[in-house]
C-alpha cells in the first residue's frame, strides 16, 4: 500500500515537473519537444532491466529446476516486450518531431526492432513446446542466449554506427542534465521502475495462484 | 565432470566430431545441401545482377546472406539427426554437454569453411569482389564464421526438441544472429574488426556454458 501512494506521489511530480521546469535540453531548436525525454529514456532504460531479470530468473531456473523461476522468466520477458513497445512509440513520436519522420531506421531504431524479434521470438519458441519442463528448459537457455545479443544490440551496436540518435559516434553534443532536469528525471526512472517491479510481482501472484487451482 | 578431468573433455570432443565427419561421409546430405543451396544461391543472384556492377557494400551484404541462408539448410540438421535416430540420449550418456557442443560446433565450422572456398571464388567469378585489403577482409571472413557457427549450433540443439523444427530455426536464429551479420557486413566501413570480436568471444564462452546448463 505504501509503495501504491508512494508511486501514486512519485508520477504526480514527474507529471507536474515535466510541464512546469524548463524542457531538457533548452539550447537547442524547438526545445518543448524534448519534455517527451522524461518518459521515453526510462521506458527504455526498464525494457533493459526486464530482460536482465528474465535472464536472472532463467538462470536461477537452470541451477535449481524450479518451474516457478521459470515462469518468473517468461514474465519479465513479457512485461520487458511491453516496455520495449512503449519505448519505441515514445521514440517514434519523438523522432516525428525532431527528424521529420516517424520512422527512418536509424541504427537506434533498427536496433530496438532487433530486440524486439529477439523476444518474439522467445514466445514463439515457449509455444512451439508442450511439455512444461521442457520449455522450461529451452526458453530458460534462449532468454540467456537473447540477452547477451540484446545487450549487443542495445549498448554497442547504436554506439559504434553512425546515425542520428545521441550516443552514435561523431555525436558531439554530450547531454550535461541541469539540476531542475535531474529532480524529475530521476524520480521519473524510480517511477517507472517501482511500476515495472509492482505489475511483475502481481503477475507472479497471478501465475501461483492460477497453478494452484 | 572432475573425474575424467580435461583430456576426457578434450578426447569425447573429438570423438564426437569424428562420428558426425564419418556419418557425414557417408550419406554426405548436410555438405550436399549446404552446398547445393549455396551455388544455386550464388547463380541466382549472378543472374539477377548480370551485366550491373555492384558497390563494394552491396557485395558484402549478398555475401552474407548467401552464407548465412546456405548455413540455415545445412546446420539445422545437426542435432535433429540425432533425435530422429534417437541416438541423443546415447550422446547424452556417452559425453559432457560441452563435449557434445565442441564436437558438434567444430564440425559446423568445418561445414561452413568447406562452403567459403567454394563459395567464396564462385561469387567472385559470378558477381564480383572487389577486396580492398585481403587481411580485414579474411579476418572478417573467418571471425563472422565462427560466431554464426556458434550461434547456430546452439539454436539447432534448442529447436531439436520442438515440435516444428524447420520453421523455428529460422526465427530463434534470425534475431540472435542479425547482430553479428550486420557487423560483419558493416565492418568495411568500421575499417575495424572489435565488434565481431567482442561478439564472437562472448558468444562462444556464454554459449558453451548455458548449454551444459540445458543438458545437465
Amino acid at each position: 500500500m505504501v509503495w501504491k501512494i508512494g508511486l501514486l506521489l512519485i508520477f504526480s511530480w514527474v507529471i507536474i515537473g515535466t510541464w512546469v521546469f524548463e524542457p531538457p535540453m533548452s539550447s537547442t531548436f524547438n526545445p518543448e519537444i524534448y519534455r517527451i525525454f522524461y518518459y521515453h529514456v526510462p521506458v527504455a532504460l526498464v525494457t533493459f532491466i526486464a530482460y536482465a531479470l528474465a535472464m536472472y530468473q532463467g538462470l536461477r531456473y537452470l541451477s535449481t529446476k524450479k518451474l516457478q523461476y521459470d515462469s518468473k522468466s517468461s514474465i519479465a520477458a513479457l512485461l520487458g516486450t511491453i516496455f520495449c513497445v512503449l519505448a519505441m512509440v515514445s521514440g517514434s513520436i519523438f523522432a516525428r518531431f525532431t527528424w521529420g519522420v516517424f520512422w527512418n531506421w536509424d541504427p537506434r531504431e533498427t536496433s530496438i526492432v532487433v530486440l524486439l524479434l529477439i523476444y518474439l521470438a522467445y514466445f514463439s519458441l515457449r509455444s512451439a513446446v508442450s511439455d512444461p519442463v521442457k520449455r522450461a528448459n529451452l526458453s530458460a537457455v534462449y532468454s540467456l542466449l537473447g540477452f547477451i545479443a540484446a545487450v549487443f544490440t542495445i549498448f554497442i551496436w547504436p554506439r559504434i554506427t553512425p546515425g542520428l540518435h545521441p550516443g552514435a559516434p561523431g555525436d558531439s553534443k554530450i547531454i550535461v542534465m541541469s539540476f531542475n532536469t535531474l529532480i524529475v528525471f530521476l524520480p521519473a526512472l524510480a517511477a517507472f521502475i517501482i511500476l515495472f517491479l509492482w505489475v511483475y510481482s502481481l503477475s507472479v501472484r497471478v501465475a501461483s495462484l492460477q497453478k494452484e487451482t | 565432470m572432475s573425474a575424467a578431468g580435461k583430456s576426457g573433455l578434450v578426447s569425447k570432443t573429438l570423438a564426437v566430431l569424428l562420428k558426425d565427419l564419418r556419418s557425414e561421409l557417408r550419406t554426405r546430405y548436410a555438405i550436399c545441401a549446404i552446398i547445393m543451396f549455396a551455388v544455386v544461391t550464388v547463380v541466382a543472384v549472378g543472374f539477377a545482377t548480370g551485366g550491373i556492377t555492384l558497390e563494394k557494400d552491396l557485395q558484402g551484404i549478398l555475401l552474407w546472406l548467401v552464407i548465412y541462408f546456405a548455413s540455415m539448410a545445412g546446420i539445422g540438421q545437426s542435432f535433429i539427426k540425432e533425435e530422429e535416430n534417437r541416438t541423443s540420449l546415447a550422446l547424452r550418456l556417452f559425453a559432457y554437454p560441452p563435449s557434445v557442443y565442441g564436437g558438434k560446433y567444430l564440425f559446423n565450422l568445418m561445414l561452413l569453411f568447406v562452403l567459403e572456398i567454394i563459395v567464396v571464388p564462385l561469387f567472385a567469378m559470378l558477381v564480383g569482389l572487389q577486396v580492398k585489403c585481403y587481411v580485414l577482409f579474411f579476418s572478417v571472413l573467418i571471425l563472422g564464421t565462427i560466431g554464426l557457427a556458434g550461434t547456430t549450433t546452439i539454436i539447432a540443439a534448442i529447436i531439436s526438441k520442438t515440435s516444428t523444427k524447420g520453421v523455428l530455426f529460422a526465427v530463434l536464429s534470425f534475431p540472435l544472429i542479425l547482430p553479428l551479420l550486420i557487423m560483419a557486413i558493416l565492418l568495411k566501413r568500421l575499417g575495424g574488426v572489435a565488434g565481431v570480436n567482442f561478439l564472437c568471444s562472448s558468444n562462444v564462452c556464454l554459449r558453451i556454458f548455458t548449454f551444459r546448463l540445458c543438458l545437465e
